[in-house]
């Protein structure tokens, strides 16, 4: 028998498959709580960028006279105490906190991620040591220690973001550790090894790519709590400050109104921040189901 | 032909099995028609992706929710299993039919205690309490195991992999069916434990009634279970016939070239290349217009890519080929021949381990995984390390890596320099000069990076390039492992596990390494792929005169690319000596329990030596010789209280063992003379 001149297989076309990023696209155009989700998020974005072009009053003006109207064909959600327009408000209300929130979240994701990188790559003393001080910071209530930050720092944006994001941190690193432990496993990471590329390259050129979706899901998952947080933290007094039209802060100079029946000065602002919050995990909730497809 | 009186197991009928993906359906099997008389084991065979599972999945209508049977008819001992309503369906899965997973661990609950787990299937079946228990204590002990009280009270991680093998087929006899379904029920096992399963599947076929589809990728398994077999290609059965005739006498290219991808009769890297199947499986879904195989068949002509063959009847045989009566005429389409091996190199050692040890603490005791190894590597040879799993193989190449440490005491060197025993300690020379091929391709690989990606950072750190000379170097190794540039932008998933692997080894091969460890590089792939990573591992051996350390369990893989064969039990080497040696014996009596567990195509007797039970615990191991607790040939006490040493038996051919070796050679002689 002799050889024959077959090709050889040494000329197969790589088969036509679409990328992960794109089934990943595509499973969340699929997915009717990431558009729900998306749709509700996106509102309230525009709102914060051009609401104050289409309000039908000045979201800060006053008018003491037409103070604690009811809703009406001009004030269609009412006025507040300092007759303030509460529908112009409600729109460009969530300004600073989408400023806050997300920037709280991105500074929350880079240094948990980062912790949870070094953390699951090392594992033994280092993963230890940090590990046991990032679960003390999980011991204490959230809004505790904001409290006691924005106290000691004073209140500003920054401190706000500063402290909602390093509060979020030792959750995603948690998230990222566990991702980086079974990762690191596999044989690509020992092959980097023979190689002697550096601990640095290993986990973020070699690791990190592959540990993208968890990353993804958690940060979305804490955009809704962070969203939350700062609104606790304005109600409260120690976030956002006046005279910003914001919902929390709203919220927090009216609600001693609904005694009196002026309910719309709370309810609408209330609703906003609902509807912003299940939004965002809407939107969570589509990432989560996508990447886990 | 058949008795009317009791109708066939298992019928099906042109039958036809889809799955939908991305809003289309893709064929799966294509009219496919097949039957199994009562009492026969059918053998179902093929590569991955031709669709021997779905045929499983059709039969007990498990199919996925994407899984459609667009076409045909499956009757089960008579019944339409297709038109049985779901109280039906859930009474013929209780009482007719029952199948076996390839890994048991998956198939039984991990939650609940194996007892539990076998009375409910009694108790389902309307028996009583005390009455299930009892039945469910038969049933274990029918397969084989001997404590079945102590076994009931278990959960299944507590029991080794032939242990909850055992206790899945006891479970899937437990409702005594008609039609018992194997799907790749030994795969996962050990040689030596899968043996005694298909022992013991062959013993309870002479006990019960059942009629078995046995599904395996296994040749040489399928072979020795099965009456009757059917070859599978893209959803087709291309040949059908008892199994000698099949494998004997093929009569469809497909089998004929399958056949030839199995290194067999003790064939060796310098005598020939193996032969291999050109091209792909079609994918699924793919139109088909002539002969399936007509893309990868020297044969073919243009009525083959033209005119779909139908299945000739060959009296008592079929075949799906318009040229079967020429099909064992299919010309090769790798040379066999090869070049000229180099002349025999220094006698110096590229690599010599003196006493290397490993121990592991587990659970506040010492495991000792590596126990006193010593050997020599030669430049541009293959050291082959077998053993069950549990020996050490994989302990001992990640040791010779670096990426564990050794205990202190060892030594090792590299071309007469000392290597340490830590990778960080080592020279840079030293660690491009030793790299490793990983079984796993998905896990050695990076997912999240392209080809070009991984193979350019490894020309950059282990052989210093960059810019247009890596550029130049990237070229050539992807094309020494028959990849072309087309293959550098895409990214791991997608290639086929073949490639992947020539990815692996490219990458491998990227410093120019003194050694390569291959640690199962092929036991993930198919036949005709395997074979050509062999041919390729072969013939970049004599290009490139690297040494290999390879680990396989599959003995003739091993014997087909080793001239050294180190034989491990416990973390020891209990015979090592240059491979023909080795292989042609006489041996250890471990070497030869483990030569006669496999299942060879070319098998006249059924093969003599079993072991008993697992390999023991590497943390308490057994007093004197490892191996006396499982030992065929034990003599005695002193096999119980004084560890053999590793004895020159001839020359470079060392055995442990307080046997004689001239008494070794006339026991095993004996056997082979007088057949059992």
């Amino acid at each position: 028998m002799t050889a024959t001149d077959i090709k050889q297989p040494d000329l197969p076309a790589p088969p036509i498959k679409h990328s992960p990023a794109m089934e990943v696209v595509a499973a969340l155009g699929r997915s009717g709580s990431f558009i729900t989700g998306l749709v509700i998020v996106v509102f309230w974005v525009l709102c914060a960028l051009f609401g104050e072009y289409f309000t039908p009053h000045d979201p800060l003006a006053d008018d003491i006279i037409n103070a604690l109207m009811p809703p009406s064909a001009d004030n269609w959600f009412g006025t507040d105490q300092l007759g303030r327009d509460v529908f112009s408000r409600v729109i460009v209300g969530s300004r600073d906190i989408l400023t806050v929130a997300p920037l709280a979240t991105l500074l929350a994701t880079i240094a948990g991620t980062t912790l949870g990188l070094f953390t699951g790559y090392f594992r033994g003393l280092v993963d230890d040591v940090i590990s046991r001080i990032l679960e003390a910071f999980m011991a204490i209530p959230v809004v505790i220690v904001a409290l006691l930050a924005i106290v000691a720092l004073g209140t500003s944006k920054t401190t706000v973001i500063i402290v909602i994001g390093l509060s979020f941190a030792p959750i995603i690193a948690r998230t990222v550790r566990s991702a980086v432990l079974s990762e690191r496993e596999l044989d690509y990471v020992a092959a980097a090894q023979l190689r002697r590329e550096s601990a640095l390259h290993t986990m973020f050129v070699e690791i990190l790519p592959n540990v993208i979706p968890p990353i993804l899901v958690e940060t979305t998952v804490r955009l809704g709590y962070a969203i939350f947080a700062v609104a606790t933290l304005s109600f409260m007094g120690f976030g956002i400050q006046p005279p910003s039209p914001d919902w929390g802060l709203s919220i927090s100079s009216n609600y001693g109104m609904i005694g009196g029946g002026f309910w719309w000065t709370v309810l609408f602002d209330a609703f906003a921040i609902a509807s912003l919050v299940i939004g965002v995990n809407l939107v969570a909730d589509g990432v989560q189901g996508a990447l886990n497809d | 032909m058949t008795d009317l009186s009791t109708p066939n197991a298992l019928e099906l009928h042109h039958l036809s099995v889809a799955y939908r993906v991305g809003g289309r359906n893709r064929a799966v099997l294509r009219d496919l028609s097949l039957t199994i008389r009562p009492g026969e084991a059918y053998g179902l065979v093929g590569e991955s992706g031709c669709g021997k599972s779905t045929v499983a999945l059709s039969v007990v209508r498990y199919l996925p929710r994407n899984g459609v049977i667009t076409a045909g008819e499956i009757a089960l001992v008579g019944h339409n299993v297709m038109k049985l309503d779901n109280e039906s369906l859930r009474r013929m899965r209780a009482e007719s039919v029952s199948m076996v997973y390839q890994d048991p661990g998956k198939a039984l609950n991990p939650s609940i205690r194996i007892g539990r787990q076998m009375t409910e299937i009694f108790e389902l079946r309307g028996i009583s309490d005390q009455a299930a228990v009892d039945q469910a204590i038969s049933m274990l002990n029918r397969v084989r195991i001997s404590d079945p009280i102590r076994v009931m009270q278990r959960y299944p991680h507590q029991l080794s992999g032939g242990m909850q093998q055992r206790v899945g087929i006891a479970m899937a006899l437990a409702s005594d069916p008609t039609m018992l379904i194997l799907d790749e029920p030994t795969t996962g096992l050990d040689a030596t434990v899968e043996a005694e399963v298909l022992d013991l599947i062959a013993k309870l076929r002479q006990e019960l009634s059942a009629s078995i589809l046995f599904i395996s990728h296994n040749l040489a398994v399928v072979s020795r279970m099965c009456d009757r077999v059917g070859v599978l290609y893209a959803g087709m059965l291309v040949e059908e016939g008892t199994t000698a005739e099949v494998f004997n006498n093929p009569r469809h290219p497909y089998t004929v070239a399958l056949l030839r991808c199995l290194p067999r009769g003790g064939q060796r890297k310098d005598q020939i290349r193996l032969d291999t199947i050109p091209g792909f499986l079609p994918a699924p879904g793919a139109t088909i217009t002539g002969c399936p195989f007509a893309d990868r068949c020297a044969l073919a002509d243009s009525r083959c890519h033209n005119e779909l063959p139908p299945l000739h009847d060959l009296g008592g045989r079929l075949s799906r080929c318009h040229y079967h009566e020429r099909a064992q005429d299919l010309p090769r389409t790798t040379p066999g021949s090869i070049a000229a091996a180099p002349a025999a190199h220094g006698r110096e050692p590229v690599l010599r381990i003196k006493d290397l040890n490993k121990t592991y603490a587990a659970h506040g005791h010492a495991l000792r995984a590596v126990n006193d190894v010593s050997l020599d590597l030669m430049p541009g040879q293959t050291l082959g390390l077998v053993g069950e799993s549990g020996s050490g193989k994989t302990t001992f190449a990640r040791l010779l890596l670096g990426l564990v440490p050794a205990d202190s005491g060892g030594s090792m060197q590299l071309d007469g320099q000392p290597l340490a025993s830590k990778l960080e300690s080592r020279s840079a020379d030293q660690v491009k000069a030793m790299q490793i091929v990983f079984q796993n391709p998905d896990s050695a690989l990076n997912r999240a990076h392209s080809i070009r990606h991984i193979m350019g950072r490894a020309l950059r750190t282990l052989a210093g390039l960059k810019g247009a000379a890596q550029q130049k170097r990237l070229i050539e190794l992807v094309r020494s492992v028959r990849l072309t540039e087309r293959h550098l932008s895409v990214k791991p998933r997608q290639l086929s596990g073949g490639l992947k692997q020539r990815v692996a080894i490219a990458r491998a091969f990227a410093g120019d390494p003194r050694i390569v460890v291959c640690d199962e590089p092929t036991s993930a792939l198919d036949v005709s792929v395997q074979a050509a990573i062999l041919n390729l591992l072969a013939d970049l051996q004599t290009k490139e005169h690297v040494s290999y350390i390879f680990i396989s369990h599959d003995l003739a893989v091993v014997r087909y690319l080793s001239d050294h064969i180190a034989v491990l039990y416990l973390g020891r080497i209990m015979e090592i000596g240059p491979s023909e040696r080795v292989f042609s014996g006489p041996h250890h009596p471990y070497t030869e329990a483990l030569l006669s567990a496999v299942p060879k195509l070319d098998e006249t007797e059924p093969s003599r030596v079993r072991l008993d039970g697992e390999i023991p615990s590497a943390v308490n191991p057994p007093s004197g010789c490892v191996f006396h607790t499982r030992c065929p040939r034990k003599i005695g006490a002193i096999c119980e209280e004084q560890e053999p040493p590793l004895f020159d038996s001839e020359p470079e051919h060392r055995i442990r063992c307080h046997i004689p070796f001239e008494e070794l050679a006339r026991l095993q002689k004996k056997q082979e003379v007088i057949p059992a």
